[in-house]
């Protein structure tokens, strides 16, 4: 029996130790938003944050993740568009066929937490996630737009 | 009776009754009919109304991140005259389709033809029933409707400042006959159509609330793992089971078919995991020597062969390259490449007392409900689909080869759902690969320099041969001259043109992959144009313009990406420009590429201009977006991404040797639109096609390399 913090919530999971938290999340928990996109941590579409670090879960074994703190899409805030990132991306519009959105948002809302105002080279080096349809684009924009809603009202900004 | 047609028409009756017997006359279809329907009014089949406004526009075609979704809404809410703010989509049901014949048309979403195929009639419907609920006011009213006005969701009596809402109104107008021939707004009447309205899809794709198909779950769902035979055209030979029955979750080793065997367990990790430990013997066949030097040569004996299938034919090449005094000669090849969508291929099905049902992201949700039906051996009418968002579709997602897999599976579980996943691994050595293509270029000049002869000798596979052998005509496959057709091609200055095809088969499957033959065929055309500028020591702007008067859309097309690039002035030292043009899927395209090449060979694309004229735009900033993923994902083929065969089989399995671009290398793409109107052309792939050639057309301005074989080696464009 594992015990994970996910989202602020204690879960008992009856998964061996050696399973990705990816699939953790999504087949033992239920927390479908993390994506599985290749398995072997080349995508990012399975990012999530351990202590706030933008980690790929399907590379993680869950047995390896002890008392740390999970956030997944889910629960990056309260109502699921409010975080800076979500609200620049609603902006922007920056989806398309979403399903690498989790991982880029995740990504993106841990890049800015520890840099507030990443340079371009910055945003390059974190955000190595794959996007097949191509919003490259605009999630650099959206990250820039989303730096700055959160120097306009920094309490927003946590999550 | 079976109990699933009890459940039906129990279901029929209900939804009957829960709309109030407010049925359109024209349609039997009871509302809920479709997919995710409440409680509303339908006053025609493209249109629910609810009591509070609320629009609710159906859409027959998948969403897989084009815009389509958004797009055809807009058409319909258009005509409509529906106050945006409250206009609701939801998906069509294949089945209700099916009982219905075919009433919301063609459910298949490629081609890029998912609005401009729809436009007619989606318009007409959304024309339709604003008619009926402006009847419906006037009855009420007792006037004539032509003195009724509909606006922003509103009907008024302009003399008598009488109003009613589409909510308090859409009852009584879907009891109304629909009218025959409606007229639909002529474009200075548009006030949806064209404008940049954000996607009504977003929301949930932010909050990770999205349920793709391979997020959904269902009570005591299993989940499958699927092992196809590596090597194409192998069979199955034999597996162990007994060696993974004791593994936790694990129920079942089940042969799907001939060549392919899953593990059926609890969950989709233990399945995947047990599939890896199960001992499996492949007959590999008569194709386990195959590799891609092989291919290659067979597809080199194509360039000169003798036969060869017609694709267009203008004057007398022979003669007049023969005749020529200047002659130019290149051979160019594309490999195989992935689809890749980021959501593999997934599909869940439930067999249930001699019914199937299905999840699935599908770009053709008819042909899902057949395949369904086929590999379950039931009749259509005990399918069900649930059509969900695709996580990318590119082409790969309107083969159903996940879709019969998952059936077959299901059925050895009644009552129970089960999901079948492939592993990344999988698809990436399963698809239905863009065809490898060569291409030999014959040029003859005059004596002043004007091109006077062209042959594109074309040799490779054919897409239609494998997949759909009954749309060759006459033994030619049409999709290999995308783009060299009479109605495409631009260069129509050129007085004496063949462009012919050698069909050169293999056992790799081929298929639809985004932009499919135009982005080979655009790199051909366009990085020989250039060179043959450069061999008449003309600029390649200048050089095309002479070659494209016969061709004014093209034309205008060009000259918009070279002036907003600035075609001719000055660029920052060590950036060059580069320029393509072309037409495909009935739209004009062209781009201007801006790179620079260290003399350790690494490339910088710092900008791209893309110009469009798809003839009318629905909505600029979909197509913006479709012009920047365009380059994302073509220029991923022509820089660094390919299949290789070895051993028969695809040698690459995951995003780290099926290298994609990623965000650090995207330039910045600009999208400039020159629609002309007066036709609709496509959006989601023509862009792509001018993507490779334009950054190609760059790098040998900057290096005075032409990379000829693509994708572009690690060390091509080192220059010591
Ligand atoms: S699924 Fe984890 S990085 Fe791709
Ligand atoms: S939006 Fe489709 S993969 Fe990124």
């Amino acid at each position: 029996m594992l015990k994970l913090n996910i989202n602020g919530k204690i879960h008992d999971v009856d998964a061996d130790a050696d399973t990705p938290l990816l699939w953790v999340l999504r087949e033992w928990v239920g927390l479908t938003g993390t994506k599985y996109g290749c398995g072997i941590a080349q995508c990012g579409a399975c990012t999530v944050h351990i202590d706030g670090v933008a980690t790929r879960s399907c590379s993680l074994p869950a047995g390896s993740v002890g008392a740390a703190k999970v956030v997944t899409i889910e629960g990056l805030s309260p109502d699921g568009l409010s975080h800076p990132v979500q609200v620049a991306w609603a902006q922007l519009d920056v989806p398309q066929c979403g399903y690498c959105q989790s991982g880029q948002i995740m990504a993106a809302a841990s890049l800015l937490r520890e840099k507030p105002r990443p340079t371009e080279a910055e945003v390059a080096d974190a955000i190595t996630n794959i996007c097949r349809c191509g919003t490259y684009q605009r999630v650099k924009a959206a990250i820039d737009t989303a730096a700055a809603l959160s120097a306009a009202s920094p309490a927003t900004g946590k999550a | 009776m079976s109990q699933a047609m009890q459940l039906n028409r129990r279901f029929f009756l209900t939804a009957a009754a829960a709309a109030g017997g407010a049925l359109s006359v024209n349609w039997t279809i009871p509302q809920a009919a479709a997919q995710g329907a409440a409680a509303g009014a339908e006053v025609n089949i493209w249109a629910v109304i609810h009591p509070d406004d609320t629009v609710v526009v159906r859409i027959a075609r998948s969403e897989m991140g084009q815009g389509t979704l958004t797009g055809l809404a807009q058409l319909v809410a258009d005509e409509l005259d529906a106050d945006w703010r409250y206009v609701k989509t939801e998906y069509v049901a294949p089945e209700a389709n099916h009982a219905n014949k075919r009433a919301w048309g063609d459910m298949s979403t490629g081609g890029s033809r998912g609005i401009r195929a729809s436009v007619d009639y989606v318009r007409k419907g959304g024309a339709t029933a604003r008619a009926m609920l402006i009847q419906a006011a006037a009855a009420k009213w007792g006037v004539p409707a032509a003195e009724c006005t509909a606006s922003l969701s509103i009907v008024a009596h302009t003399s008598t400042g009488r109003r009613l809402r589409y909510g308090e109104l859409a009852a009584e107008a879907a009891k109304l006959p629909a009218p025959a021939d409606v007229k639909v707004k002529a474009p200075a009447e548009w006030k949806l159509i064209g404008r940049g309205v954000k996607r009504l899809d977003t929301a949930d794709k932010l909050s990770g609330k999205l349920v793709y198909a391979i997020d959904v779950q269902l009570p005591g769902m299993l989940n499958a793992a699927v092992a196809q035979c590596p090597v194409f055209g192998g069979k199955l030979k034999s597996f162990d089971a007994a060696k993974i029955a004791g593994l936790k979750g694990v129920r079942k080793v089940v042969q799907i078919d001939d060549s392919t065997i899953a593990v059926v367990a609890d969950k989709w990790y233990q399945a995947k995991t047990a599939l890896a430990a199960l001992p499996v013997v492949w007959d590999e066949g008569p194709n386990a020597t195959v590799n891609s030097a092989q291919i290659d040569a067979l597809l080199k004996t194509g360039l000169d062969a003798k036969e060869a299938s017609l694709g267009q034919k203008q004057g007398d090449f022979a003669a007049a390259y023969t005749a020529a005094p200047k002659k130019f000669e290149a051979v160019y090849g594309t490999q195989f490449q992935n689809h890749a969508t980021l959501e593999p291929m997934n599909c869940t099905a439930k067999w249930d007392n001699g019914a199937i049902e299905i999840w699935v992201g599908s770009q053709n949700g008819d042909a899902s409900l057949a395949a369904a039906s086929e590999a379950a051996g039931v009749k259509l009418d005990q399918v069900k689909v649930h059509k969900h968002h695709l996580g990318g579709g590119f082409g790969r997602r309107g083969q159903q080869d996940y879709v019969r897999q998952a059936v077959i599976v299901a059925k050895q579980f009644p009552g129970t759902p089960v999901k079948l996943i492939w592993s990344r691994e999988e698809d990436m050595q399963h698809g239905f690969y863009r065809p490898i293509t060569q291409c030999k270029l014959s040029a003859g000049f005059d004596a002043q320099g004007n091109v006077t002869a062209l042959h594109a000798r074309l040799s490779g596979q054919s897409i239609l041969a494998h997949l759909a052998p009954q749309r060759m005509v006459n033994g030619v496959d049409p999709v290999a001259f995308q783009g060299w057709t009479a109605e495409e091609f631009g260069y129509q200055g050129i007085p004496n043109l063949l462009v012919d095809h050698a069909v050169r088969n293999t056992h790799v499957p081929v298929g639809f992959w985004r932009g499919v033959n135009t982005n080979q065929n655009a790199i051909f055309m366009e990085c020989f144009v250039d060179e043959l500028a450069h061999a008449a020591g003309k600029d390649p702007v200048e050089f095309r313009r002479a070659l494209m008067t016969k061709n004014p859309k093209q034309l205008a097309v060009m000259n918009a990406a070279a002036e907003k690039a600035g075609w001719g002035t000055p660029l920052p030292k060590g950036v060059f420009r580069g320029i393509a043009q072309n037409t495909g899927f009935g739209s004009y395209t062209a781009a201007v590429a801006e790179v620079s090449v260290t003399p350790k060979g690494e490339l910088k694309i710092h900008r791209i201009v893309c110009s469009s004229d798809c003839g009318y735009v629905v909505n600029p900033e979909q197509v913006a977006m479709q012009i920047e993923g365009s380059f994302v994902y073509g220029l991923s083929s022509v820089l660094s991404s390919k299949i290789t065969i070895d051993k028969g089989r695809v040698q690459q399995g995951n995003f780290d040797d099926y290298e994609v671009m990623r965000l650090a290398a995207m330039p910045k793409v600009e999208t400039v639109l020159v629609p002309s109107g007066g036709f609709w052309g496509g959006v989601g792939e023509p862009t792509i096609a001018v993507a490779g050639p334009a950054v190609l057309n760059a790098i040998f301005a900057a290096t005075g390399k032409r990379i000829r074989s693509l994708p572009l080696g690690p060390n091509d464009l080192r220059s010591a």
